[in-house]
């Protein structure tokens, strides 16, 4: 489980983020959301230690993360950056077979390939898997960047943005795969969000963040309420439920 | 271009290369082992025929160690301010230190070369430039920067015409007993080949190496360290050969992909291959002298160079 214990991080004498403590429940899918700039994206950097806090840590089973080594911790902690754009000419195989990297070193056994081979079928890239990443629509590369991590077999697995430049059929798509890799593969997700219709939807428990502090956490029906929304967000919106399920309607 | 023809262009070439000179070499003065051709060969066609071989491939490969670490194809040892940096430690040790004969070039050249190339990826990555073409802009403005400053010692100690020669590469002199410190580069390259795949992760980005529990900083540091080396030893035997370490890796990769696992063979191959057809080209195109090798590769490199940068972009669209 991971716990972010009283975590700030100063750029330049701007505090982004002040004092941040939560948990992260295991096997669930967990969205920051909140306005640009209130930190979201720097927070899941120090979660997946790309970036160093300046006060506070995370723990990771109780142990701090900067404990672990960089391959210990690259098999339980993985994450996928939207500037982790890639412009190298590997095939989508091979991309998914560095998702081993951690655990082989690059030279991959038989278990290796056998995972990544689950990888491929797992998100349905077997078609493509002979492909370069960069013949690739940018819904298809996301996918084959997923089938990295679930090659990686990390127990956590992080996600910047991962909706970014997707278009609706896309983006729903890799909700759904996400959700899968939740109640399938038993791992814990957490993810940046703009959209708070995708986090309200797809997500089982919300932090809200707002001028790097938590404005709110919770489940979803705790987080997507009238009143914190429009706090955190400034802008008047209204929640309707339709079939059971929160919509939020802000223009 | 599959490796196998590559592999048998290159075995054919290297035996015709051992025919190519003054003194006329046949099949049967080897066969009756005629000492004074016996000894020709040994002396100046084979080391000669080494040397071209391991730069063509040391180069090479150090083009494409640099090009993943900067994540940029238009950078190596000659845009990457390497090259610029060997010839002022070259020269600091002959002005200085001459006295330890190759010692001291090795050690200066190599230190230098190092600080060079350090000094320039720590600039591109502390300035965090994102434009592709400024990556290669910026090494050669610091290389002009260095070898300016080289240029000014230079003509304090009158050494320009020595500072010249370096810059254009040569494989004339080269005969047994003044080369084998090319030899280096063979123990660097195989290092380059066990960190293959590492060099292929750096290669996704700093981020990604530290998702996936690679030791960046080690890793880009010991493929600067062997471009470093590798470029120096090149410039103190050799001197400069241009756009070979630029062209080779790239035509590589348009043809291989960029799994460094899969394409560091076929980047020495093809650099080997392609240094000794410039070189046979030099000796023969006026034959019976010589035309510097650096000049040829520059020629034929800067055309390959621009054809290869069309159908690049024929390819990216």
């Amino acid at each position: 489980m991971i716990e972010v214990r009283d975590i700030s991080k100063i750029y330049s004498s701007v505090t982004v983020l002040d004092g941040v403590s939560f948990r992260i429940a295991d096997r669930s899918i967990t969205s920051f959301v909140g306005p640009n700039g209130a930190g979201k994206t720097t927070l899941l950097g120090i979660i997946s230690r790309l970036i160093k806090p300046d006060g506070g840590e995370v723990l990771l089973d109780e142990k701090s993360i900067s404990e672990y080594g960089g391959s210990d911790l690259a098999k339980r902690i993985s994450i996928l950056k939207q500037s982790n754009f890639v412009n190298m000419r590997l095939t989508v195989r091979e991309l998914i077979g560095f998702g081993r990297f951690p655990h082989s070193g690059g030279r991959l056994t038989g278990e290796d390939k056998d995972m990544v081979e689950r990888a491929v079928e797992y998100l349905d890239l077997a078609e493509m898997a002979e492909k370069d990443i960069n013949e690739l629509s940018g819904g298809q590369r996301q996918r084959a960047f997923i089938g990295m991590i679930v090659a990686q077999d990390t127990d956590h697995i992080l996600l910047d943005e991962p909706l970014n430049s997707l278009d609706m059929r896309h983006s729903v798509e890799m909700m759904r795969i996400l959700r899968r890799l939740t109640d399938e593969l038993k791992k814990t997700v957490v993810l940046v969000l703009h959209d708070i219709n995708f986090a309200a939807r797809y997500s089982d428990r919300m932090v809200a963040l707002k001028n790097g502090k938590v404005a709110a956490l919770g489940s979803v029906d705790e987080v997507v309420r009238e009143d914190v929304l429009a706090s955190v967000f400034d802008v008047p919106l209204e929640i309707r439920e339709i079939d059971g399920k929160k919509i939020c309607i802000y223009y | 271009m599959r490796t196998i023809y590559a592999v048998i262009a290159l075995a054919v070439l290297s035996c015709a290369s051992l025919f190519i000179g003054n003194i006329p070499i046949t099949l049967n003065d080897l066969l009756s082992w005629s000492s004074d051709k016996v000894e020709v060969l040994f002396l100046t066609r084979f080391p000669r025929l080494a040397a071209v071989l391991i730069t063509g491939a040391g180069m090479s490969i150090c083009g494409l160690i640099m090009q993943h670490i900067t994540r940029n194809r238009f950078v190596s040892p000659t845009t990457g301010a390497s090259v610029n940096s060997a010839h002022f430690g070259l020269l600091v040790a002959t002005i200085f230190f001459s006295a330890y004969g190759y010692i001291s070039s090795l050690f200066f050249a190599a230190a230098f070369a190092m600080a060079g190339t350090f000094a320039f990826v720590f600039l591109i990555r502390k300035i965090k430039v994102r434009s592709l073409e400024m990556v290669p802009l910026l090494g050669i403005m610091l290389g002009i920067l260095i070898e300016a400053m080289a240029t000014f010692l230079a003509y304090r100690y009158n050494m320009v015409e020595s500072l010249s020669a370096w810059m254009i590469g040569s494989f004339t002199w080269i005969i047994s007993g003044r080369y084998e410190l090319l030899y280096l580069s063979v123990p660097m390259v195989l290092i380059a080949f066990i960190y293959a795949n590492k060099f292929t992760v750096a290669g996704m980005g700093e981020d990604v190496s530290l998702s996936l529990g690679l030791k960046y900083d080690q890793v880009v540091n010991i493929g600067l360290g062997i471009t470093s080396v590798v470029t120096a030893v090149v410039v103190i035997i050799v001197g400069a050969v241009p756009f070979l370490d630029l062209i080779v890796p790239n035509i590589v990769s348009l043809t291989k992909g960029d799994n460094l696992r899969r394409t560091i063979w076929d980047t020495a191959i093809f650099g080997a291959l392609f240094l000794l057809i410039c070189d046979i080209f030099s000796r023969l195109v006026i034959f019976p002298y010589e035309v510097p090798i650096g000049l040829t590769v520059g020629v034929i490199g800067s055309i390959t160079f621009l054809i290869l940068l069309f159908r690049r972009r024929a390819y990216e669209r």
